[in-house]
């Protein structure tokens, strides 16, 4: 895409849950590369297979066939490898969720410099500038001492945002980060993606924001019972998708007054 | 009327209306109900008792060897005394429960597979302790390790004393017990710590062993506070059993001076005393979990 160098390279990803008698396969033969400073936006409905992507990737969810490679100065890792450790590699993904996840015995900063410091093994007063200097680019310096239920929804997912970003990750990956979120709050939530993608960011995101997915992605897949039916830039996948399947749940959305 | 005043910037807070709304009235009509109907259904049951227990062949007899009050004013200072007896064995328990409760939830949340005989051994371990009574412990316990016949002497906190006392075994069949119930208390704090928590630490590159540490187990004692309180007050109320291994406490105590005087009144003088002290705790507690449910939200339902 773009002919940038392909920051993660997937390959027939497989994954299912259950049990032998009860299998739900919810991955079937994934193939996708993501591109350097590109950002993917992953649609489609509810259950169709985005978030397990997504955890997958941050090997959150073990997964059962296929390679996912990881591309970064020290060459290149497989995370589908079995028995790999995902510690290592988590701390150079950043994920934010869509319930926030943030830790709700902690302040602010306490939430954005525990990993830094525990993980990275950076200084108090060091994990502390770096947070500090993310909050106040994006407006909440002031929150710093406050607990995560003190703050608005977007408050909280903005924080969550600043908590991936000061481990310095060279992914993000956003799990449909403003649907908990009322219509008014997203904004302030997706301009911050906007800044990430600006900076260089790249960035895997499932969302059901299709306005914004039009708008910042540079390739988007649109996954149906696990499956990428079709994946093209948004200009593309947006005017002229090529399936039924695609513009069938384009129309709905249409109708549903999302787009 | 009092957004006006404000704004014509009047120093003195808005009167209060003198007016009640009709929301108001009827809430107050409720409330004198509730208060008539409880007090009247209190006087008929105090009256009741007061006019028919009287009335039995056998009370004049429980009355003198239960309710005797010169032996009453004459118990109390003394068994008073024996009260730090229990306040000590208790204090001297509560750490060891906590620490070996503790241990033991960490051990049933492991995953590791190499591990798994630790696991093993807490699920066993809670289900034992938890499924015998503790007076059988502490008879187990208490009677059965000081048999193998240990020689010495041991000192323990406040405690000191030979190796086969019951002052030892005794507190060890409470900790034995107790820690299998706090234990559990433990283990459903930890797993109440939603999974996305755990997802949130992890996806930080935060070790198993650093999320338990710094994002689960400080949740979760937060929330077992209130059923681990009431696990302490019931422990409280235990040590007395030990008096059935011939520690000498309260009830030991309470025993021995019914035994000399054939008066059953240091049994009630005992049991005032655990009260006066068991009282304010249970108020804790009760304060405790009423403020952790403010806290963390939900209201009474009407």
């Amino acid at each position: 895409m773009n002919g940038a160098t392909p920051k993660v390279e997937i390959r027939n990803l497989r994954k299912s849950f259950g049990t032998k008698a009860h299998r739900r396969t919810v991955l079937h033969d994934i193939c996708l590369d993501i591109g350097e400073h590109e950002v993917v936006c992953l649609i489609g409905a509810s259950g169709s297979g985005k978030s397990t992507m997504l955890r997958c990737i941050n090997m959150l969810e073990p997964v059962d066939d296929g390679e996912i490679w990881l591309h970064g100065t020290g060459g290149a890792v497989d995370l589908a490898e079995p028995g790999l450790d995902p510690d290592p590699i988590r701390r150079r993904i950043g994920m934010v969720f869509q319930s926030y996840n943030l830790f709700p015995h902690m302040s602010v900063l306490r939430n954005i410099t525990l990993a830094p410091m525990k993980v990275l093994g950076r200084s108090a007063g060091d994990a502390k500038a770096t947070a500090m200097h993310l909050l106040q680019r994006l407006g909440l310096a002031d929150k710093a001492d406050a607990y995560p239920d003190q703050l608005s929804g977007g408050q909280q997912q903005r924080v969550a945002i600043v908590r991936a970003l000061a481990m310095q990750p060279e992914l993000m990956l956003l799990d449909e980060i403003t649907a908990a979120l009322d219509p008014v709050l997203v904004g302030e939530v997706l301009n911050v993606v906007r800044e990430m993608r600006n900076d260089g960011m790249t960035m895997v995101l499932a969302t059901h924001e299709m306005g914004f997915a039009r708008e910042i992605a540079d390739l988007v897949c649109f996954l149906q019972d696990g499956v990428i039916l079709e994946s093209a830039p948004p200009a593309q996948l947006f005017t002229e998708p090529q399936h039924a399947e695609t513009r069938d749940f384009l129309a709905r959305v249409i109708a549903s007054g999302r787009l | 009327m009092a957004a006006l005043s404000h704004r014509e910037g009047a120093g003195d807070p808005p009167a209060p209306s003198r007016v009640l709304t009709r929301r108001e009235v009827w809430l107050r009509q409720q409330r004198r109900r509730a208060a008539l109907i409880a007090a009247s259904s209190m006087t008929a049951v105090l009256l009741a008792v007061v006019l028919i227990v009287p009335r039995t062949p056998g009370w004049p007899t429980v009355k003198k060897t239960f309710f005797n009050g010169a032996r009453f004013r004459q118990d109390f200072p003394d068994l008073l005394g024996y009260l730090w007896t229990d306040v000590k064995l208790f204090l001297t328990c509560v750490p060891f429960i906590l620490i070996w409760g503790v241990a033991l939830a960490m051990m049933r949340n492991i995953r590791n597979p190499a591990l798994f005989p630790l696991r093993a051994f807490a699920a066993a371990y809670t289900d034992l302790f938890r499924g015998i009574p503790v007076i059988l412990t502490i008879y187990l316990v208490g009677f059965g390790i000081p048999a193998l016949g240990l020689k010495g002497e041991f000192h323990l906190l406040w405690f000191g004393g030979r190796w086969n006392s019951a002052y030892l075994w005794g507190p060890v069949a409470l900790i034995l017990a107790y820690s299998a119930y706090v234990a559990e208390v433990f283990r459903s704090g930890i797993e109440g710590i939603h999974e996305s928590q755990r997802a949130g630490a992890r996806s930080l590159g935060l070790t198993q062993t650093q999320t338990m540490r710094h994002v689960v187990l400080p949740q979760a004692a937060r929330r077992v506070v209130p059923p681990l309180m009431n696990d302490m007050l019931s422990l409280q109320k235990d040590v007395a059993l030990l008096s059935l291994l011939g520690v000498y406490e309260l009830f030991r105590r309470a025993q021995v001076i019914k035994d000399r005087t054939f008066n059953y009144t240091p049994y009630v003088v005992a049991a005032v005393i655990f009260l006066i002290l068991t009282i304010p705790e249970t108020r804790l507690v009760d304060w405790y979990s009423a403020r952790h449910r403010r806290r963390t939200g939900g209201s009474q339902v009407a």
